[in-house]
């Protein structure tokens, strides 16, 4: 027994003579979580999130959120001698004046960027393997608000620094708070406490970043684990696992040591990357003054979708309607199509569930190709995005690919309403297409590549059946039936309440698993077994017949 | 390749929608729990890679003593690196990455990985402990008397629906109320027209066709100083060009210009991004921010993007000593549309 | 008489004074007025060889008479500076017609580019090409250069001197391999659709100042580590999406597999 494990032991004995922590851990400790790499991506998140507090702690021992006029006498030269915020100049103090500052620095910025990344990526798995189903609703909603506030706390970080290149993007904020209708130069000068730029922004844009939002994100995570620990991880389909129960190793010592090793890890890449590669490089962009701008201007990745649908949009404003000013341009792309995309993220689990009628626990996930129309949502989704993400650098795409910005620009314009569908009609294609190669597996067995010629002239190929654990995981596949629409009066001519919406209902439960794949039946199965059985035995007569040799493949 | 044949599946005699149990896969031993000596290699590995961490953390702490800021390194094309932020992140970052991989390398080898199976168990209440808490709950709102006596829970509901408005009422001094202060900038009639940075003032032949003059009035710094922020700037910076008079489509009023030169506001009217991208051969004035063309010889027209109205023109003249002035301010507001301007 | 009283008389101080300046003055004039006969002399027939070579190479764009057509500006009163920027950085003559003229190989030497430099310049004045005296920027002041850049160059041609584009396929290109003789030309003169930034408007000291910190640009380290091409977060997204998470990815894959 080592003397770490026995101090651990009588730290623990004490501590239950005060608290029930044994009652906590008897179950707890070894608590079982399944193996699979896709369901590692939420830490990703998670520990992005740690070392964003850690470095973040260290950063505000030396920034100042000022916005009061300095004039730099650092040690960076090509700025010597001119004036700028105290903001920017204790960012490059920093980077430049404090050891391993411009570590903390990078460090910061890259984990922010894993910060959002891995909660996208996260995502898409938890969409498109349907792990959001109930009882995991609330989840969902949790991590997608999660995503929301991140990206707002990101844009805070981003712009502390009060750089040239952040500083035009809180121009652009600013613009956008003013176009909003009734209230928007009321909040312009409330937030900015003035005119734009002030110098209230920095200061309270500090507030928000440090205290408010890390203290309603820790709250949010938190909360987030502590559904996941209680509802138990979902599983993949596969041998010996069931929507009952949940097969993998124990917290302790497994995953602690691969959860906890996989923190170091991601923790050690994101060290080795402020180490050798440059991120938001502000002593390049120069101090903010609100008449300079970079060619190339961009907000953070995450942000980018937004920018691109500023960019793509077409110039519409009524200058004078109803006496007031209506900036289409600006509120659809930043408030409308923003606001629509959130609030159909954060209700799926609740739509789907009415499309369908669902209302089981799922602790088994589905395959993507199993759920054709949820998947093909999920990819025109990413692909409307993704368009505008890529149309909020288009500026730098035509530079590097010597292309003309404007028609970059209208191929967006055009481009974002027609190929989302395309790309629902082909992934959903797809899906089917694969749910029917499943069941061809399930009742042929796999093609093995081996021609056979019998005497007669007849050519077969040989099929060998799948293994056990792939039907394992074809044969975990749930037909769903869509909902029918009630009539719409019953027996006695009475008018079946709500019916508009029941037949709407039906219509989407249609559209949603109409032409879903059956699984085959059981009965199907072994009716497809003894035909090939038959089939193989009269191969093997044919050619016992002709005195052929019989293949070994055939008789496996 | 497994027989495919086996009767357990058909005779279960499932239905469409009905769940196919297969057994757990059998256990593979890993050579680690076969092989003593590939299981103490693996215990070697482990171990060597906690020790690399600790020599490496050490490394860092020499590094930060050792190393000054002011130290630059030639990595060719990697580039020249601050030498402190390089070797504090190697070794910090190895160093973590090491504990990482030796504990993930002694999970996968010489932890047990023998699958375990728990079970599940319907996760909300059952339903015992709802009649049992919805007991306790019509219990407690009977005994509070909530619901039959009326005047006090409206009255309460009054109070608590009123107490939240002094956090509200008390934000209303974040800021001043935006009056007209988005209408006017500080120019002014007679307002000298400087250079940017070098504060030079401005004689129109000082420009030829094609110039491009970032330009402000000439009391900016004195104002901003007294203010103590940017604001003014962010109103009153303007450009100006100089075009052949010939070449001059429109203007926004008559006589603003003077002689082919032409002062416009630099800040975008879509979303107020600086805006000084003059292509002198086309006369397109172009935003860096969102693509926003406007076409300088014909009103500041928008020709492309999505900014919605013509960059404001400002009315200039000369002066009785030869240098360029504002007539006045700006007719319209500067910057982007909002609600109120119409 | 001895030497002695030759030297004591009175006026052999005034005969030395005026011995010494009519070798001066002759000396001078022998060894000035060949240079200068043979700098008029070649400036002539540098300007030939220039127009024999703008009639071979130029003219079929910007006219026998440098006058300009539908395909070229005129060049009349554009100066040796336009002539040297636009030729020595290969921009012209365009391999073909486009919105911009990239740079490329000069297809000309330096002697046939000054020769050019020389003939456009008699046919108007415009602005010469820099002296080595006009690029010399150790008393320039970087910080001030900086905050030049930031406020006349950087909109189009990047903080960091990268380059961007502009409408319809025209970009401001990369300032990463300019030397300071074409940069300062090009403030000079405004190739194409590049503003003119002439010497009233932005005096010679100034654009010293920007050439030092476009120098500083060109040379500068890059702290923090590899630059990804100084364009901009979005570089930096590309590389967490690829780079970032692939070997998170990586990683998180190596976790989960099975041992054998």
């Amino acid at each position: 027994m080592s003397t770490v494990v026995e101090g651990v032991g009588k730290a623990i004995g004490r501590a239950d003579d005060r608290a029930p922590i044994s009652s906590l851990l008897k179950d707890n400790l070894r608590k079982v979580f399944p193996d699979h790499w896709s369901f590692m991506l939420g830490e990703i998140a998670l520990y992005s999130f740690i070392i964003l507090l850690l470095t973040g702690v260290y950063l505000t021992i030396w920034y100042q959120p000022s916005m009061q006029e300095v004039i730099y006498h650092g040690s960076y030269q090509p700025l010597v001698g001119i004036p700028m915020s105290e903001a920017y100049s204790s960012t490059l103090h920093i980077s430049f004046d404090v050891r391993g500052g411009l570590l903390i620095r990078q460090i910061h910025h890259w984990a922010a960027l894993f910060f959002m990344a891995a909660m996208v990526v996260h995502m898409f798995r938890i969409f498109f393997t349907g792990a959001f189903r109930k009882p995991r609703e609330f989840n969902w909603v949790i991590g997608g608000s999660m995503i929301l506030i991140g990206l707002l706390e990101g844009f805070a970080g981003y712009s502390l620094p009060d750089d040239l290149l952040s500083g035009v993007g809180v121009r652009i904020v600013a613009g956008i708070i003013e176009s909003i209708p009734v209230v928007g130069t009321y909040l312009l000068f409330f937030i900015f406490g003035g005119e734009y730029p002030g110098h209230d922004f920095i200061p309270r844009l500090y507030t928000f970043h440090v205290l408010l939002v890390p203290a309603i994100l820790l709250a949010s995570v938190g909360l987030h684990l502590v559904l996941i620990f209680y509802h138990k991880h979902t599983q993949y389909p596969g041998p010996g696992r069931t929507n009952d129960n949940v097969v993998g190793f124990p917290l302790f010592p497994v995953y602690t040591a691969k959860a906890g090793g996989f923190f170091f890890i991601v923790f050690g890449v994101t060290v080795l990357m402020a180490a050798l590669v440059t991120i938001n490089p502000i002593w390049a962009y120069g101090p903010y003054v609100p008449d300079q701008v970079t060619a190339g201007s961009q907000p953070d990745w995450y942000i980018g979708f937004v920018d691109g649908a500023l960019r793509a949009f077409p110039n519409w404003e009524s200058e004078d309607f109803l006496g007031h000013t209506w900036s289409w341009n600006i509120l659809i792309p930043c408030v409308l199509m923003p606001g629509i995309l959130v609030t159909l993220l954060l209700a799926y689990p609740f739509l789907e569930a009415w499309i369908t009628g669902d209302t089981r626990e799922h602790h088994l996930l589905d395959r993507p190709r199993n759920a054709a129309t949820r998947t093909a949502l999920g990819a025109t989704a990413i692909t409307f995005y993704g368009i505008l993400v890529i149309n909020g650098a288009n500026d730098i795409v035509a530079q590097a690919f010597n292309l003309s910005l404007n028609q970059l620009t209208w191929f967006t314009r055009i481009g974002v309403f027609v190929i989302p569908p395309l790309v629902f009609i082909a992934t959903r294609r797809f899906c089917l297409g694969l749910q029917r190669r499943d069941r061809d597996l399930l009742m042929h067995g796999r093609e093995s590549g081996q021609i056979l010629r019998l005497p007669h002239g007849e050519f077969i190929e040989i099929h060998t059946p799948i293994s056990d654990d792939e039907k394992a995981v074809i044969l975990a596949k749930r037909d769903i039936p869509p909902i029918e629409a009630p009539p719409a009066t019953d027996e006695n001519g009475v008018a079946t309440p709500g019916l508009r919406a029941k037949k709407w209902r039906a219509k989407l439960s249609q559209a949603y698993f109409g032409e879903n794949v059956k699984r085959p039946t059981l009965a199907e199965i072994e009716a497809a077994e003894h035909h090939h059985h038959d089939e193989v035995a009269h191969e093997i007569d044919v050619l016992h017949d002709a005195g052929a040799p019989v293949p070994s493949e055939l008789t496996d | 390749m497994s027989n495919d044949h086996k009767t357990d599946v058909a005779t279960t005699g499932i239905v469409e929608g009905e769940i196919v149990e297969f057994p757990l896969p059998p256990h593979h031993h890993r050579l680690t729990d076969t092989d003593p000596r590939a299981a103490r290699r693996a215990e070697r590995q482990v171990s060597t890679m906690f020790v690399l961490s600790g020599v490496c953390i050490i490394a860092f702490v020499a590094a930060y003593v050792a190393i000054p800021e002011t130290s630059y390194i030639n990595l060719g094309p990697v580039g020249t690196l601050q030498t402190s932020n390089l070797v504090l992140g190697l070794t910090f970052g190895l160093g973590t990455l090491l504990i990482g991989i030796a504990a993930i390398h002694w999970a996968k080898k010489l932890m047990s990985d023998e699958e375990i199976v728990d079970y599940r168990h319907p996760v909300g209440s059952p339903q015992e402990d709802r009649d049992a808490a919805k007991a306790a709950f019509d219990a407690g709102v009977a005994e509070s008397g909530f619901v039959e006596r009326k005047m006090v829970r409206r009255t309460l509901l009054g109070a608590l629906a009123l107490f939240p408005l002094p956090l509200i009422v008390m934000l209303k001094d974040m800021g001043p109320l935006p009056g007209d202060s988005l209408r006017h900038t500080i120019w002014r009639k007679g307002s000298r027209i400087v250079i940017d940075v070098t504060g030079q003032p401005l004689r129109p032949e000082d420009m030829q066709v094609g110039s491009l003059v970032s330009a402000s009035p000439e009391d900016l710094n004195e104002i901003q100083e007294a203010a103590g922020d940017q604001n003014a700037r962010a109103k009153a910076s303007i450009i100006l060009v100089r075009m052949k008079p010939s070449d001059i489509v429109s203007e926004q009023g008559d006589g603003w210009s003077w002689n082919g030169i032409l002062a416009f506001s630099k800040i975008c009217t879509h979303v107020g991004c600086p805006i000084a991208l003059y292509q002198q051969r086309t006369h397109h004035l172009l935003c860096p921010c969102h693509q926003s063309t406007f076409d300088l010889a014909d009103s500041g027209k928008v020709v492309f993007g999505p900014a919605a109205r013509a960059m404001p023109q400002l009315p200039i003249t000369v002066d009785s000593e030869g240098y360029l002035v504002a007539q006045s301010d700006f007719q319209q507001p500067v910057g982007p549309s909002f609600w109120e301007r119409a | 008489m001895t030497s002695t009283s030759v030297r004591r008389n009175k006026a052999t101080g005034l005969v030395v004074l005026i011995a010494g300046l009519v070798m001066t003055g002759v000396g001078y004039a022998a060894v000035t007025s060949t240079a200068e006969a043979s700098v008029a002399m070649s400036s002539q027939t540098q300007i030939d060889q220039g127009k024999q070579l703008f009639q071979q190479g130029c003219a079929t764009c910007h006219g026998l008479a440098a006058q300009g057509s539908s395909e070229g500006p005129s060049l009349i009163g554009v100066g040796a500076a336009a002539v040297n920027f636009q030729v020595a950085t290969g921009r012209m003559p365009m391999a073909q017609p486009a919105n911009q003229a990239p740079r490329k190989a000069p297809v000309y030497t330096d002697d046939q580019i000054a020769a050019l430099a020389a003939y456009v310049a008699s046919l108007g004045p415009g602005p010469a090409v820099p002296s080595d005296e006009d690029l010399n920027t150790s008393d320039a002041n970087l910080a001030e250069g900086g905050v030049l850049f930031r406020t006349n160059c950087a909109q189009c041609h990047n903080f960091a001197g990268r380059g961007g584009a502009l409408s319809n396929g025209k970009y401001a290109p990369s300032l990463m391999n300019a030397t300071p003789r074409q940069m300062y030309e090009a403030m000079l003169t405004g190739p194409q659709n590049m503003p003119i930034f002439n010497d009233k408007t932005l005096p010679p000291a100034e654009k010293r100042a920007i050439l030092k910190y476009i120098n500083e640009l060109q040379t500068a380290p890059s702290p923090g580590g590899l630059a990804l091409g100084s364009l901009g977060p979005v570089t930096e997204g590309i590389f967490i999406w690829t780079v970032g998470l692939g070997a998170l990815l990586a990683v998180a894959v190596w976790i989960g597999a099975k041992v054998r």
